[in-house]
């Protein structure tokens, strides 16, 4: 399960290895507080659609579950996009009547986190991962966590880093989305680093004096990540210790 | 009307992706090669046109309450047409492009597009216009894949273009850009190709 964990939210981030969910991650980025508002939101409502559409996957669509010879699966996306546009609209709904100063600060991109390829995306991934990773409820959730948090990471990061940008002197045709892009790809090419985990190691957390190399990088990445939630948590000086990290790279 | 000028808008002027910043979500993975990205522009441009069509025709119809739930359930149908004729004519590529067909449905070009412009035009026009900005949208995809599948594996089309004996193995000078066929370069193309956008528009150019 831990696997899975880092797995999906480090390994194969939801923005850097898949380019899921860019158009809110492109167009929301620019302040950190709006980010981790929607951050917050889109993990929620991941954690909570992966497993609604997995049982869904699991109880419906799947050849022969319903009687011999019904294969529903064609029905997959049409099912999935129902139950996250509903199920979207039912956390506007409980916000709204609940907590209407949050409902306000996130306004219009609350009902947008429908469409966001995120979502969708991570239910599209669970139902391939049916069999192989992800065998009963319980990895489902953890693996809608995974996905739902890597997401949020790289937007508080972006947000940040942004937030830094607007005192440099970015090219003019650059301003805005051109250097969101860059600097997205060069995120993209630090997150890389973490494919260097050895998941099967991390899973039994013996260590083996047989292959000593392995665990330095294990042990080097966790820190990293530490240090970087940390970065992210103070909200100051997030991009400098970033930026180096890239140019070292 | 101009249906001229809303055709050829979306291709440069106002492209969907490096200028409305829309439907970069699910494409820009299928760009290692030239061929998925050729298949998944043009399954884009269907959905996003016919859409369009459909919205434009149903847009009186329709309370504007309960409207993205219909326009999600037109489009997640044209996506499954989409994807089971993949499946049927073209399995290798549909196999290549896996989930990312099934993303179209939150394409926000496809959404984007309904919103924007079918809800308030004739169907006539909004499927130009589906079809312009679909098409906007393949040309951005098969200009990242030339140049990921160009550098990366040296071939177009899955076609030797880089002659065998410049490669090191066969004692020549020249290697492959490993580098290409991960995922953060079709980022950094894209962001160089709004570079030289912008440098030719100044108008769109952020102050």
């Amino acid at each position: 399960m831990l696997n899975l964990f880092i797995n999906s939210a480090l390994i194969e981030n939801m923005v850097f290895a898949y380019f899921f969910g860019m158009c809110s991650y492109i167009a929301v980025s620019k302040s950190v507080k709006t980010a981790l508002g929607l951050g917050a939101a889109v993990t929620f409502v991941q954690v909570m659609t992966v497993p609604l559409n997995y049982l869904l996957n699991q109880y419906v669509l799947s050849p022969n579950v319903l009687g011999e010879g019904i294969d529903l699966s064609f029905l997959s996306f049409i099912l999935f996009i129902a139950v996250i546009a509903a199920f979207v609209q039912l956390v506007e709904m409980i916000v709204e009547k609940f907590s209407p100063s949050l409902y306000n600060q996130l306004g219009i991109f609350l009902p947008l986190i429908a469409v966001n390829c995120a979502i969708m995306g991570g239910s599209l991934f669970m139902q391939q991962m049916v069999g192989t990773e992800i065998n009963n409820v319980g990895d489902s959730i953890v693996y809608g966590l995974g996905s739902g948090i890597g997401w949020w990471l790289a937007i508080v990061m972006m947000a940040a880093i942004r937030e830094k940008i607007e005192y440099s002197h970015v090219p003019a045709a650059m301003k805005g989305p051109g250097i969101a892009f860059i600097i997205t790809g060069l995120m993209g090419i630090a997150f890389m680093i973490f494919s260097g985990i050895n998941l099967d190691k991390l899973g039994d957390l013996k260590p083996k004096a047989a292959e000593p190399v392995n665990e330095a990088v294990v042990e080097t990445v966790v820190e990293t990540v530490d240090s970087e939630y940390d970065i992210d948590m103070a909200e100051d000086q997030e991009a400098e210790p970033f930026d180096t990290d890239v140019n070292n790279l | 009307m101009k249906l001229s000028k809303n055709f050829t808008n979306p291709l440069a002027a106002n492209n969907p992706v490096i200028v409305q910043i829309l439907g970069i979500c699910s494409a820009l993975a299928v760009t290692v090669k030239l061929e998925p990205a050729f298949v998944m522009g043009l399954s884009v441009t269907f959905v996003t046109a016919f859409s369009n069509l459909l919205m434009s025709l149903l847009r009186n119809g329709v309370p504007s309450r309960i409207r993205i739930i219909v326009q999600l359930v037109v489009i997640a149908t044209l996506v499954i047409v989409v994807d089971q004729f993949l499946r049927a004519y073209m399995y290798d590529v549909s196999k290549q492009l896996s989930v990312y067909v099934g993303l179209i449905i939150t394409n926000c070009i496809v959404m984007g597009r309904v919103e924007a412009f079918a809800l308030g035009n004739k169907p006539w026009a909004s499927f130009v216009d589906g079809v312009a900005n679909g098409l906007g949208y393949t040309i951005i995809l098969v200009i990242v894949a030339f140049f990921r599948e160009l550098l990366g594996s040296g071939t177009l089309f899955g076609m030797t273009i880089i002659p065998e004996d410049w490669y090191i193995a066969n004692g020549g000078f020249y290697s492959n850009t490993g580098l290409m066929l991960f995922p953060p370069m079709a980022l950094i193309i894209v962001g160089c190709i709004i570079w030289i956008h912008r440098t030719i528009n100044k108008d769109l150019q952020e102050k």
